[in-house]
């Protein structure tokens, strides 16, 4: 059950990074155009940097 | 007024191209410096990574853009500019290499655009969908068989995860159940905030006494999936919304106005009868009035669908809306705002439109069906477990709990939203614009349709037809006074003769009347093509030009309206599918049958006016017909709004599109016939996730009223239903 000690907040903390990082992508505007950058990453016109 | 100075520049660039190059001074002062200007252009034909490229390098490479970015889910682009670059310039340049677009105000988009609303709820569903996943890793150990301290120290731990996330995540709903109960109704969210609440609160109260069943996962799995279907319908909502906005800021509508021998522009709703307006060809009426100088033709057929221009000149009296084609006029204005002609119009849409929001949804209806019956079989349960076990409250709350639960419309919210949200997609990926949410159900149960002719199933658009019977030597006169003039029937001609590979011949002296036509000399002689009355030629119903060579007896040259793309396969598919087609149209008989001739429509009127096509719409309503209106025209607003559900095209006049539910972005009307389809099978699909969700309530409710019901047993009902649904939405093709 020692197990328990760690594991629990192991868990939390990965589940806590994952929500942090929908938050920051949520907040840096990634889901403003889903279908437009599904289409852009199959141009290389767009690979060298992101258009701002 | 949203529009920044420079909006208000380009503005009055579109209206009269000399006050550019003048700005006025006091304006200038007003703007400071000018700022940079921020277009944003609507792009309803975009649709891959080569259109994104295509359409950014031709406008980054544009002389004055700083950057342009596509957005394709929105279909629109927006670019960075110096300040003289105006929207007519780029969307010119779009159109060279091939792309349709229209100019968008960005002081009317910029709502949309931040979208806080949408990314809140996203931003709490981010965080149900952590809490949940967290709390559903604890339960199964508890569900697998956790004893004692430990299946404490889980809910205890789930306890503390739930409790924030619901608070957090469940404030739509328990604001929305608020006002709702505020207003003495019973939506749809206070079932689902008492669920939420009453099984978090008996959820801390079993943790605290050791109790062996929690309910923390139900709760918070209940705030996610009920928050996806909030999202969804959101997202369907703020679509129609910015359609709607993308609509409103379609139209700049300003006029040029003559106060103490200056020019002033002014917005429309700010004339005055007795105002002098400037009207430049290829302009609209802004208000109704009488011609004080100047001579043109008018284009009439936006308000009576009349494709035969009409002659104006001092004493002739114009309506709202018509298009000035050939000579500058100048109007008194008569009637303005209130009175005139196009407000008239808009009362008659607003009476009609009231009638139709009385549409209720069958989101609606079941959710009014739904809401007491949950209530009732919650407190039943209540009352009989009460009396049954002899006043223990623990378990009767428990069971009641639990049949909140298991009954909360967690499939039934995402049920709508779903489909709703698969379809509109789909229709706007075929370049249709959906308004109004409940447009889709009602599109469904059309079974009659009503098409307007000029502008709708045909461009609006002249085509000559009888070129070829025009002899070889006559033709390049023609063409070269057709060539001079920038009169629709005189370019549709031009056009024409330089498709058959006609070089026009050297006229010299060219002159245009505005009002009559072009004159000029050739080899000696006066050459005219022009009006009949002006030749002396004699005029037909049939729209032509002539042309009169001194001395010879004047030629005809006649016109067809082109068909607009896909008008023959909307209405073949329409009669495919069995639904009677109507062509109605105010423009003269000999042109309506020709039409209706040709694409095989055997209901059709000539000549009728505005009132009769909404009438002619409302007796077909009262036959029991469910209509649908597809039109672009002043002449339409009524009907459309009298229809049970209207389309109109993106060329169509801002009253018609406001009027009209769903609106065309592009100008195939294939897609029409294709919406029908796709909103009959979107009710099937939404139909199919009633009768889905209320399967698994009757399995499961009776199981949580006799008290079977465990967390897992919540957890599974609760899930299985959801994704069924989403599942079965997905599969509209």
């Amino acid at each position: 059950m020692e197990a328990l000690t760690y594991s629990i907040p192991i868990s939390l903390l990965l589940g806590g990074v994952g929500l942090a990082a929908f938050f920051w992508s949520l907040r840096s505007r990634q889901y403003d155009d889903p279908k437009g950058d599904s289409e852009r990453i199959l141009s290389k016109e767009f690979d060298d940097k992101p258009k701002v | 007024m949203t529009a920044s100075p420079v909006l208000a520049e380009r503005a009055t660039a579109s209206a009269c191209p000399a006050c550019i190059a003048a700005p006025s001074a006091e304006r200038l002062a007003a703007s400071g410096d000018l700022k940079d200007a921020r277009l944003v252009l609507s792009l309803p034909t975009a649709h891959c990574a080569v259109c994104i490229s295509d359409v950014e390098r031709t406008l980054g490479g544009y002389p004055g853009v700083r950057s342009a970015r596509v957005n394709l889910t929105m279909k629109r682009v927006s670019v960075e500019a110096e300040p003289d670059v105006t929207a007519e310039d780029l969307i010119a340049a779009l159109d060279g290499i091939g792309y349709e677009a229209h100019e968008l105000d960005p002081g009317m988009l910029s709502a949309t655009e931040t979208d806080r609303r949408g990314r809140d709820l996203l931003m709490r569903i981010g965080v149900a969908g952590f809490a949940m996943m967290n709390i559903m890793l604890l339960s199964i150990a508890v569900w697998s068989g956790a004893q004692d301290a430990t299946r404490d120290l889980f809910h205890w731990i789930s306890a503390a995860i739930a409790l924030p996330t619901v608070i957090f995540a469940g404030q739509p709903f328990f604001a929305s159940a608020w006002t709702s109960l505020k207003a003495r109704r019973l939506g749809m969210d206070v079932p689902i905030s008492l669920a939420i609440i009453l099984a978090s609160s008996i959820s801390v109260y079993e943790t605290m006494h050791s109790g062996h069943h929690a309910y923390f996962d139900a709760a918070v799995m209940l705030t996610f999936f009920l928050l996806v279907g909030r999202y969804l319908d959101y997202r369907t909502r703020a679509v129609a919304r910015s359609a709607a906005e993308e609509l409103a800021a379609l139209e700049v509508a300003r006029a040029t106005v003559l106060r103490d021998g200056a020019e002033h522009v002014v917005p429309v709703g700010e004339l005055m009868p007795g105002d002098l307006v400037r009207i430049p060809p290829g302009a609209r009426v802004p208000a109704d009035g009488e011609v004080v100088e100047g001579t043109s033709e008018m284009d009439r057929s936006v308000l009576t669908g009349e494709s035969l221009p009409v002659w104006a000149g001092p004493g002739v009296t114009l309506s709202t809306g018509e298009v000035n084609l050939t000579g500058p006029l100048t109007l008194r204005v008569t009637a303005a705002g209130r009175d005139s002609s196009l407000h008239r119009m808009a009362e008659l849409v607003s009476l009609a439109e009231s009638a139709k929001n009385k549409y209720t949804s069958l989101a609606e209806r079941a959710a009014r069906a739904y809401s007491p019956l949950v209530h009732l079989l919650s407190f039943a349960a209540f009352a009989f477990w009460m009396w049954r076990t002899g006043g223990d409250m623990r378990y009767a709350v428990n069971i009641s709990a639990a049949v909140l639960i298991i009954t909360c419309p967690c499939a039934l919210g995402l049920a709508v939203p779903a489909v709703v949200t698969a379809a509109s997609g789909k229709l706007f990926r075929g370049g249709m614009l959906i308004k109004d949410g409940t447009a889709l159900e009602r599109l469904a149960e059309v079974d009659t349709v009503v098409f307007d002719k000029t502008g709708t199933l045909t461009q609006g658009t002249p085509e000559p037809v009888n070129l070829s019977d025009l002899s070889p030597k006559v033709l390049p006169v023609a063409a070269a006074l057709a060539g001079a003039s920038s009169h629709p029937l005189a370019r549709a001609l031009a056009d024409g003769a330089a498709a058959m590979g006609v070089t026009p011949a050297g006229v010299t002296d060219l002159r245009e009347v505005p009002g009559y036509g072009i004159e000029g000399q050739w080899q000696g002689c006066r050459v005219r093509l022009g009006r009949a009355d002006w030749l002396g030629a004699e005029a037909g119903d049939v729209t032509a030009t002539h042309l009169g060579i001194e001395g010879q007896p004047p030629v005809s040259i006649r016109f067809a309206d082109r068909l607009r793309p896909g008008a023959e396969d909307a209405v073949r598919a329409f009669q495919a599918q069995g639904k009677p087609v109507w062509l109605v149209s105010g423009d003269v008989e000999g042109a309506v049958a020709r039409l209706a001739e040709r694409l095989g429509i055997t209901n059709w009127r000539a000549g009728v006016l505005p009132l009769e096509k909404a009438a002619l719409v409302g007796d077909l309503t009262a036959g029991g017909h469910r209509v649908l209106m597809v039109g672009d025209g002043l002449n339409d607003t009524a009907a459309l709004a009298a229809a049970h559900v209207s389309i109109s095209p993106a060329s169509a006049l801002d009253a018609a599109r406001t009027a009209s539910d769903i609106v065309l972005l592009g100008q195939d009307l294939a897609p029409v016939a294709e919406a029908v389809r796709i909103s009959t099978k979107a009710r099937r699909r939404i139909k199919e996730n009633f009768a889905i969700s209320l399967m698994y309530n009757v399995v499961a409710v009776p199981i949580a009223l006799v008290g079977l019901a465990t967390p897992l047993a919540a957890a599974l009902a609760m899930s299985l239903s959801s994704i069924t649904v989403s599942l079965n939405s997905l599969r509209l093709k």
